[in-house]
């Protein structure tokens, strides 16, 4: 029997490369999302391309109540979780509507935390398995543009820290994804400047790569760990005047 | 932002928007006119650029295969790359493909591209089964080949509306390799003699040196080949080289394209006796090995004129065109002489019986003047202009080279009255 990977928000663009290339590489799916059906077309390409099992699984990383139940039923056969939800607001409109903000909150913080407990505990019990966080690179350091969507990513990422640790001796690996733009349905209509966005197939390709070289964080496309270091270091009475885009 | 096909050539003011379901189409024909759909961005000038140009590369999805059969059907924005990816070691290949592996199904239905076997087994239309089209209207239906809709489509640069999938019909191989022979010529004659001698490969084509003297004109390599039988389909990935920057607009000069062409020729082997055996890849797709190589046209991009002459009047016009070529001085780093086969019957295909010559020419100040002269010698010998490679022919030569344009026309009419479908080529040909 081959080896399964579940993944949650898996209709996000880089969910669905990284279903791609875990296929290919023999792993069963779980695919865990919102309106899971949309994914009919692209779960009949990777039964056709490869010789997988896929289920799909009805997932709203929101609705915390649901989580329990959920996992109970999968975890003997998952092992490894891609957690790939996310939710990216338009800031003004997230500064005035508390509802968006929450919202924000809830994908990409609150729900993630609940399901990863379940997940860990699990792991933590049967010694393997791993957890691949789709964090960002907006979670390094709070930007003027979009500082509401950093605050969640910067504590998925301290989430995802403390994580990898405590499962360190129980031979899970944790690893920290942290992407810089990219061209998904999630920023489509963004102005995205092309010299520094990436397409989802790279940044799928990376964390693969990253995946099967144990790695803790990282960055991709890699150039983001050299723009993020000089970001985190200019000082805050200078960062606070600037316009970064 | 500034939009460009491969010719990077011309640069346009328009959005390209990611289509990733019918409802999202259905959605963009109500709101958008001056829409077009876009695949890879491969074809050269200005056929896919609109204001909106909806890009069907998400919808990259296989929806069944018949092994048994070799018979595909899947979404129009799946790459050929794809395809051949997954097909070659299950040992089948595509029945046409054209000189890049990096282009939409949609695309090449709605190019009708062909190949290095168009002599042999026609254009790619000839492998579809049936299609599956958006009209503008919303409506999908279903296109079989052969209906007038069909003959519309294929050819018909995007402009009949959408196509959603298609289905396709797979040739049988034994082998990812190809016996190749090469055959090296000393002039145009030699070139046509070796051409029909050799007819009867099922792959052919040749390189012709454009910048030969003058009593040399039409100084060639013809590589002919078939698929080898040995059993080997295993796939094996391999590097790619890269353009990483537009070249200086000065590094492709007469001289320089001059050398390269002389190096070519001589470092290239005759063998007519003992084929060599090179992977499809490298016999199909030459230049996808090195990403970007358009670049190296610099920053105001290039154009290819691809032309199509009657079969019993080729020679005497590619005879004048090589001349005045040779006169000019306007150095093609690729020229590419193909001989094809019988014409289909759709509208706007642009394969005739005869020969065709393709050429890369950088954008420079006097060019469009160049090729306009050109147009008049194509058009006088019966012949035309390739659609997918064009961004500058003007309307009456187009109107005058397409004889089943009328029944396009009809279709278009009726599906698209107010062209809310159109490009900025089919703008400026009265489309």
């Amino acid at each position: 029997m081959n080896k399964s990977v579940l993944i949650l928000g898996a209709k996000s663009d880089i969910a669905k490369e990284l279903g791609k290339i875990f296929a290919k590489d023999g792993y069963d799916l779980y695919l865990a999302a919102r309106n899971v059906n949309e994914l009919d077309e692209y779960i009949t390409d990777l039964k056709i391309k490869n010789n997988i099992q896929i289920q799909k699984i009805e997932f709203d990383i929101t609705k915390i109540e649901t989580h329990t139940e959920i996992w109970e039923n999968i975890k003997e056969k998952i092992f490894g979780v891609i957690l790939a939800a996310g939710y990216l607001p338009n800031q003004k409109e997230a500064e005035k509507n508390w509802n968006i903000t929450l919202n924000t909150i809830n994908v990409n913080y609150t729900g993630a935390v609940s399901f990863l407990n379940l997940v860990a505990n699990s792991f933590e019990e049967r010694k393997s398995g791993f957890i691949i966080g789709i964090s960002s690179v907006a979670g390094d350091r709070g930007r003027k543009d979009n500082y509401i969507y950093g605050s969640t990513k910067a504590a998925l990422t301290a989430y995802l820290s403390g994580l990898r640790a405590r499962l360190f001796n129980s031979n899970v690996h944790v690893m920290t994804v942290k992407p810089g733009p990219v061209y998904t349905k999630m920023t489509e209509g963004l102005v995205l400047n092309p010299n520094i966005t990436a397409i989802p197939e790279k940044v799928a390709k990376d964390i693969y790569g990253a995946y099967l070289n144990k790695k803790d964080v990282i960055y991709t496309p890699a150039f983001w760990y050299i723009i993020m270091f000089i970001t985190k270091h200019i000082p805050e009475f200078i960062f606070k005047k600037m316009t970064i885009r | 932002m500034k939009t460009f096909s491969w010719g990077l050539y011309p640069k346009y003011n328009g959005k390209i928007i990611n289509i990733y379901s019918k409802n999202d189409l259905i959605k963009y024909f109500n709101t958008y006119s001056n829409v077009i759909p876009y695949g890879n961005g491969r074809s050269y000038g200005d056929s896919a650029i609109s204001d909106y140009m909806l890009a069907s590369k998400k919808m990259n999805y296989f929806i069944s295969f018949d092994e048994k059969n070799g018979i595909l059907k899947c979404q129009s924005g799946v790459l050929l790359s794809e395809i051949l990816d997954f097909i070659v070691p299950r040992g089948w290949f595509l029945s046409i493909t054209p000189g890049t592996k990096l282009i939409t199904i949609g695309g090449a239905i709605a190019s009708d591209v062909h190949g290095k076997n168009h002599h042999k087994e026609g254009c790619f239309s000839n492998s579809v089964i049936e299609l599956s089209l958006m009209l503008p209207n919303g409506d999908v239906i279903k296109v079989k080949n052969g209906d007038e809709m069909f003959l519309a489509t294929c050819g018909g640069m995007g402009l009949t509306g959408y196509i959603l999938d298609a289905t396709i019909k797979l040739k049988k191989i034994n082998s990812q390799f190809i016996n190749q022979y090469v055959i090296k010529n000393k002039n145009l004659l030699q070139t046509f003699e070796s051409f029909e001698k050799y007819a009867n490969f099922t792959y052919s084509v040749a390189w012709i040196d454009c910048l030969a003297d003058k009593k040399n004109l039409g100084k060639s390599i013809i590589m002919v080949g078939e698929f080898a039988n040995d059993f080997d389909l295993e796939y094996k990935e391999k590097k790619k080289l890269n353009v990483p920057f537009l070249f200086p607009d000065f590094a492709l000069n007469t001289y320089s394209v001059k050398l390269f062409n002389y190096m070519y020729y001589n470092v290239i082997e005759n063998s007519i006796d003992r084929p060599i055996k090179v992977h499809y890849d490298k016999f199909f797709y030459p230049l996808d090995s090195i990403n970007n190589w358009n670049r190296i046209y610099g920053k105001n991009g290039f154009t290819q004129y691809q032309f199509i002459i009657p079969k019993d009047k080729s020679f005497d016009a590619l005879s004048e065109i090589l001349y005045e070529i040779h006169i000019s001085g306007k150095g093609s780093f690729l020229s590419v002489l193909k001989l094809y086969g019988k014409e289909n019957n759709n509208y706007l295909s642009f394969p005739i019986e005869g020969y065709s010559l393709a050429l890369d020419f950088k954008i420079d100040n006097d060019i469009f003047d160049f090729l306009d002269k050109l147009d008049k010698i194509v058009l006088k010998y019966g012949g035309r202009i390739y659609l997918t490679k064009d961004a500058r022919l003007n309307k009456e030569t187009f109107y005058k080279a397409y004889q089943k344009l009328d029944y396009f026309l009809k279709i278009r009419n009726q599906v698209d009255p107010n062209k809310k479908i159109n490009s900025l080529q089919s703008r400026r040909l009265g489309l």
